[in-house]
């Protein structure tokens, strides 16, 4: 009995190593081009694949919602699943191999730059294409991608910098307003603030600099948390943080020009998905080259010892300053986003929930890595959506997953790990 | 003119005068020490100097400018590197990166650069990389450059402060304990690379030292420090024969 079981367990591992052996060589470049035939295929084959397996519609999250409401159809669900996505995705990606390690490689011929532009395109057009097939698709993803946004400018605060700030609710909450009013104000005909002073069609040209007055507004905003907290270490920052964020809520609360408790609404469209897409990988590749540099890894050294950083002639003030603003501006334009993806924004949004799911998508990712607060933000914004029919209990099971990450890896999944994108992008040798 | 000159600083812990009126003088390329017993205040000589503290009186004078009141970093880039007695390393960065960290004072790219990766950024930071990974040749721990410095055994992680203070490129640099810990071989090693540096880079090198060997050995000139007072000053040989000394510090019984 032991030996068999020891022998299918030796079986597992071996098919394992198999799998491993197969993909092994894979390069990024397969996988997306997976993705996307899978998202072409869900595109033209999803809805009769549907109606055959007895489903309402195409399984908008990948079925978790319908698993959840109706189990008699996990069948059902699980077979789409894997005859649109799995299969064609690994059938693909192995295939492929080959060809796409040479593209990959003929592609870093040139600057690293057309590289990351094609891989991107590529991404582009599966997401795309995976959005087309429902709205609340489309918003999900809008929202996943500022979630990623505020996570990484968080994570720079609480991982790269070490100190504790509660206030991002509160900066993008500046952010939403500055960036609500400046497109509502000059673009908008509306009861609140009067006609349009500019022709709407200049709008969508004129979206990034209300987005980057809305990230100068929140940045200003935590330059008055900055001076007085930084002084010290220690939980000063935790503390001033928090009430900064209240005050800034209840401050909008009776700002009756901009709507006051009752909200700001009649945003224009502008935040269309390639929008946020593009203002995303603007933020990542932005941050990421911040934190690879000398003046970025500063931070690194500042929290891990501040005297020695100071005595190796670290301005460390200046160096935890430029972080903050820094991610104080990014909160601020994931809210302009935010705004104008929802198009109504009231204060009560930007409380201590939204503090709350921010700092678990950070701490779940992983600390000090831009890769860990990719995936904190996706996952947890996904399994958000997902859990949804769970309603009270997905409040439940969030926590407990934290939990469970915070016991096995204490600084979270992926923490402390550079992202090195010409490693991601490159072709794959064998081994 | 000498290169570091401290004139009369004392400095108060609340009511505790912890250096009382200390006077210094380190000429281009000289090796001193300061020795005493613990709780002497050398430490508190050194983080003054440094500008971790302010002294409560007196001045510090770094090649020709007054540096009393200067943030740390400020003095610092003005030539003044260190060590720490109870190593204050980065403990989640790599032994290259904290070489490069210390050239912080000279980037030149700025924010811009930062953010947005520019030719600038990358040149400077080859450039900074390159010299990095000389110093690190020059402590002999060139081949541990992608380790990150917790891995290190205690002697490397000494060689890790070394090689990160000489990166500010000082013009005086001021060693605590510096062979703290080490075993013997560690030890022997230790000094070779004061020596060398002293030689190759024609620092002017002020070190605390609590094993005698390396003092005696090393230095020109030797200050005694008890209770916040220079109690002594003078070449090795004078300072062994100093019965102030003795008393305070080596105990009745002569020095091996």
């Amino acid at each position: 009995m032991e030996e068999k079981s020891g022998k299918l367990s030796e079986n597992m591992k071996t098919l394992k190593h198999k799998i491993r052996d197969l993909y092994s060589r894979a390069p990024l470049l397969g996988w997306l081009l997976g993705a996307l035939v899978a998202v072409v295929f869900e595109h033209f084959l999803g809805d009769p694949l549907a109606d055959i397996l007895g489903l309402p519609k195409i399984p908008v999250l990948f079925g978790c919602v319908i698993m959840l409401k109706k189990p008699l159809l996990i069948p059902s669900v699980v077979i789409f699943v894997t005859l649109i996505y799995i299969l064609p995705i690994s059938v693909i990606a192995r295939l492929s191999t080959v060809p796409a390690n040479r593209l990959a490689a003929k592609l870093l011929d040139f600057p690293i730059l057309i590289s990351v532009v094609v891989h991107l395109s590529l991404l582009y057009a599966t997401l795309y294409m995976w959005s087309e097939i429902s709205a609340y698709r489309v918003l999900t993803l809008k929202l996943t991608l500022i979630a990623v946004i505020l996570t990484l400018s968080l994570n720079v605060i609480n991982g790269y910098m070490g100190e504790f700030s509660c206030s991002h609710p509160g900066f993008m909450a500046l952010g939403a307003y500055a960036a609500s009013t400046f497109t509502v104000v000059l673009f908008v005909n509306d009861k609140l603030f009067g006609a349009a002073l500019l022709p709407p069609w200049l709008g969508p040209f004129m979206f990034p600099l209300a987005l980057i007055a809305g990230g100068i507004v929140a940045a200003l905003g935590a330059l008055a948390i900055a001076i007085p907290s930084f002084r010290t270490r220690g939980d000063y920052l935790a503390i001033i943080s928090l009430a900064f964020m209240f005050i800034i809520k209840s401050m909008i609360e009776n700002l009756e020009v901009v709507g006051g408790p009752r909200g700001l609404s009649s945003q224009p469209d502008y935040a269309s998905l390639p929008i946020v897409f593009l203002w995303t990988i603007a933020c990542i590749w932005i941050t990421n080259n911040f934190v690879r540099s000398t003046l970025g890894k500063a931070l690194s050294a500042v929290r891990d010892d501040e005297m020695a950083a100071n005595a190796m002639t670290v301005n460390t003030r200046r160096t935890k300053i430029v972080a903050f603003l820094f991610a104080a501006f990014w909160a601020g334009v994931a809210g302009g986003l935010f705004a104008h993806v929802i198009r109504y924004i009231n204060p009560g949004t930007f409380g201590l929930q939204k503090l709350a799911e921010v700092l678990a998508m950070v701490y779940f990712g992983g600390l000090n890595s831009v890769y860990g607060s990719i995936v904190g933000a996706v996952s947890l914004s996904l399994l958000g959506e997902a859990l949804r029919p769970l309603e009270i209990f997905k409040w439940i099971i969030i926590p407990l997953l934290l939990i469970l990450v915070m016991i096995y890896r204490p600084t979270g999944l992926i923490a402390f790990k550079e992202f090195n994108v010409r490693n991601l992008i490159k072709p794959k040798r064998q081994t | 003119m000498s290169l570091l000159r401290v004139e009369k600083m004392s400095h108060d812990f609340g009511g505790l005068r912890a250096v009382n009126s200390y006077n210094l003088e380190i000429e281009k390329g000289q090796i001193r020490g300061l020795i005493g017993p613990n709780g002497a205040g050398k430490t508190t000589i050194f983080n003054l100097i440094t500008g971790i503290y302010k002294p409560t009186e007196g001045d510090i004078i770094l090649d020709g400018k007054r540096v009393t009141g200067l943030q740390p970093h400020r003095i610092a880039a003005m030539g003044l590197g260190r060590t720490f007695q109870n190593l204050q390393l980065w403990r989640h960065m790599t032994v290259l990166e904290h070489v490069q960290m210390a050239r912080y004072s000279r980037i030149s790219y700025g924010l811009i650069g930062a953010f947005f990766g520019t030719g600038k950024r990358n040149r400077e930071e080859a450039k900074n990389e390159e010299k990095a990974y000389n110093l690190l040749k020059m402590v002999g721990i060139v081949h541990l450059a992608d380790q990150v410095v917790i891995n290190l055994s205690y002697g490397d992680q000494r060689r890790v402060e070394m090689a990160r203070a000489l990166a500010i490129e000082p013009k005086i640099l001021l060693l605590d304990e510096p062979t703290a810990g080490m075993n013997p071989e560690e030890l022997i090693q230790m000094m070779e690379i004061i020596r060398q540096v002293h030689k190759e880079l024609g620092l002017a090198i002020f070190l605390i030292e609590h094993r005698l060997k390396v003092v005696m050995e090393l230095c020109e000139i030797i200050q005694t420090l008890n209770f916040g007072h220079v109690i002594a000053e003078g070449t090795p040989e004078e300072t062994q024969n100093n019965t102030e000394v003795i008393d305070a510090y080596l105990g009745k019984e002569a020095v091996d």
